[in-house]
């Protein structure tokens, strides 16, 4: 097979995206969107309460043709156009993973195509050349946020140079919101739920703690996650209300435990853009849906004059357009293609951009 | 001709020809690495059969009974090859590969086939022998069982010749396919034989915690 970069300035790359819960084929010619068509199973994990990695990874097998097939017909392109096609390889899910890695490296072949196998972490990134922001100036700070993953990145190139300056040492973000919608009886999955709960409610009505935010913490933990301690404490808290026989004022205990993840998140996120000197932040991941992401980000940005970039929903939650995007940069900046050996890795490092 | 595809076992990809057998076949033992071998097996299958992917009629896939993470590797690249080459898909099942294979081979009379479904379990499936076209006969459709229980499970257990096999080859798994199509009879059905629910606890309401 020919692996060297196809020699086109806007490639047309298919991406297939299979890490978590969503199979997502998206089609670009380098940052233009053609295609992002997204099946997702959430509903049949909704009554376990989180993602049932051996459900997803059926549910990624069943929809993996008819997005091929509704993603060609949305971009009106035809395979044999395509100039690569791009894959997640990892982190995630594995079984899930490998579902997108067989089909992937399956198709490469039969279509004699260059493959690219690319960082899920990195494509949340990348889904914003696709934007109508524009190119993404670098060096940026980016926050991804979703119910998978809770990372800090320092993205100094999209194709070249990428740090994690931070993660989740437990809860993914999304997770967390997901449990505490639990506790509060509400359905899953939780963010929506927390943030519709929220409206009415007073975010200072009770001050929950801000995870690994104490000096001692911030020495080894400066930009680092933790939930699961918020978690504990909410249920506590809700605990020793139910106990005293009183109704749970549902709407601060979610406005209050919304604004402990928010104010975490974004006091960190923005720490790190003024500790390496990048006026940049970009967000990503699913948890943006959450108006109170968005409203704080944008609130603590111009504070700091921070220029804030949010891509739109349907690019932030798990998508193969992201993939797309990634790949496409990738042949732009001249990277052959990846090995066929490659495997899918639940744990790839944000610093390995290609696998 | 057809591109074939096991990854019930080990990771199995062949290229067979009605007339001239298996033109070419490569596998890899390892039951984790299905993932990673899949594409170089495949690559190296087209390019010893030398041909172009136009001149295949379709693709047979072995559809299990196999553990899950594995066999859906199979699945999946063999139904993305298809799309990809705008062929159709040709679904086996993946015992009947082995019977098959058993029965060209030779062999006769009742036959039970028993691979391994991990977890101190094993896949099962019985045949009465082979047809006039060489095609097994299965019993019923196959089954996951406890290897202690296999004896008392099967009806006259030791009238059987026993095969325990740690791969099914994708060059049986394609030939069965040719016969099949030959003598215009069904093909396996689309789903994967999984034969095992997936693993989920439906949450517990919340617990205590002070
Ligand atoms: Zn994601």
């Amino acid at each position: 097979m020919n692996m060297s970069a196809p020699l086109v300035s806007a490639p047309l790359v298919l991406g297939i995206e299979t890490s978590c819960d969503e199979t997502g084929i998206g089609i670009v010619r380098g940052n233009t969107l053609l295609a992002n068509v997204i099946a997702s199973s959430m509903d049949e994990h909704a009554r376990y309460g989180g993602v049932v990695p051996e459900i997803a990874a059926r549910a990624h097998l069943e929809a993996l043709t008819p997005a091929l097939t509704a993603a060609l017909a949305e971009a009106g392109v035809a395979l044999h156009e395509l100039d690569a096609i791009a894959v997640t390889s990892g982190p995630g899910l594995s079984g899930a993973l490998m579902v997108g890695v067989g089909a992937a490296k399956a198709l490469s072949v039969a279509l004699d195509k260059p493959l690219y196998a690319v960082n899920h972490l990195v494509g949340h990134v990348g889904a914003d050349v696709l934007s109508e922001s524009g190119p993404i100036d670098y060096p940026t700070v980016a926050l991804l946020v979703s119910g998978g993953h809770t990372s800090l990145l320092l993205v100094r190139d999209l194709v070249s140079d990428v740090e994690l300056l931070g993660e989740t040492i437990d809860d993914a973000a999304g997770e967390a919101f997901d449990k505490v919608a639990r506790l509060l009886g509400l359905p899953y999955p939780g963010g929506p739920e927390i943030d519709r709960a929220a409206i009415d409610g007073d975010p200072t009505a009770i001050r929950f703690p801000r995870g690994l935010s104490l000096p001692k913490d911030l020495e080894k933990h400066r930009y680092d996650f933790s939930f699961s301690g918020l978690k504990t404490s909410v249920a506590r808290w809700v605990e020793q209300y139910r106990d005293t026989g009183a109704e749970l004022p549902v709407a601060d205990v979610a406005a209050s435990f919304r604004e402990a993840v928010v104010d975490v998140l974004l006091t960190k996120a923005i720490a790190a853009c003024h500790a390496h000197g990048v006026p940049r932040l970009l967000l990503g991941g699913g948890v943006v849906a959450n108006a109170r992401v968005r409203q704080l980000a944008e609130v603590r940005c111009a504070a700091n004059g921070i220029q804030l970039r949010i891509p739109p929903l349907s690019l932030c939650t798990d998508n193969g357009a992201m993939i797309a995007a990634l790949g496409a940069q990738l042949i732009a900046a001249g990277h052959a293609a990846s090995h066929l050996s490659f495997g899918a890795d639940s744990t790839l490092p944000v610093t390995q951009i290609q696998a | 001709m057809l591109l074939s595809i096991d990854t019930s076992a080990g990771t199995s990809v062949a290229v067979v020809d009605r007339d001239r057998g298996i033109l070419a076949e490569y596998a890899e033992a390892d039951t984790r690495r299905h993932a990673e071998v899949i594409g170089d097996l495949i690559l190296a299958c087209m390019s010893e059969a030398d041909l172009a992917v136009t001149a295949l009629s379709g693709v047979a896939i072995g559809m299990g009974p196999g553990p899950f993470t594995g066999l859906r590797v199979g699945i999946a690249a063999g139904q993305a090859f298809a799309f990809g080459a705008g062929k159709p898909v040709v679904p086996v099942i993946s015992h009947d590969a082995i019977a098959f294979g058993h029965y060209a081979a030779g062999g006769t009379g009742p036959l039970l086939v028993v691979t391994d479904a991990r977890r101190r379990e094993v896949y099962w499936s019985t045949y009465r022998g082979a047809d006039a076209a060489g095609l097994p006969e299965r019993v019923d459709l196959p089954g996951l069982i406890r290897p202690d229980d296999l004896p008392s499970a099967v009806a006259d257990y030791e009238h059987y010749v026993r095969l325990d096999a740690d791969m099914v080859s994708a060059g049986a798994a394609g030939m069965l396919a040719e016969t099949l199509f030959l003598h215009k009879r069904p093909f396996a059905g689309a789903e994967p034989l999984y034969l095992r629910s997936p693993d989920v606890t439906l949450p517990a309401g919340p617990k205590r915690v002070s």
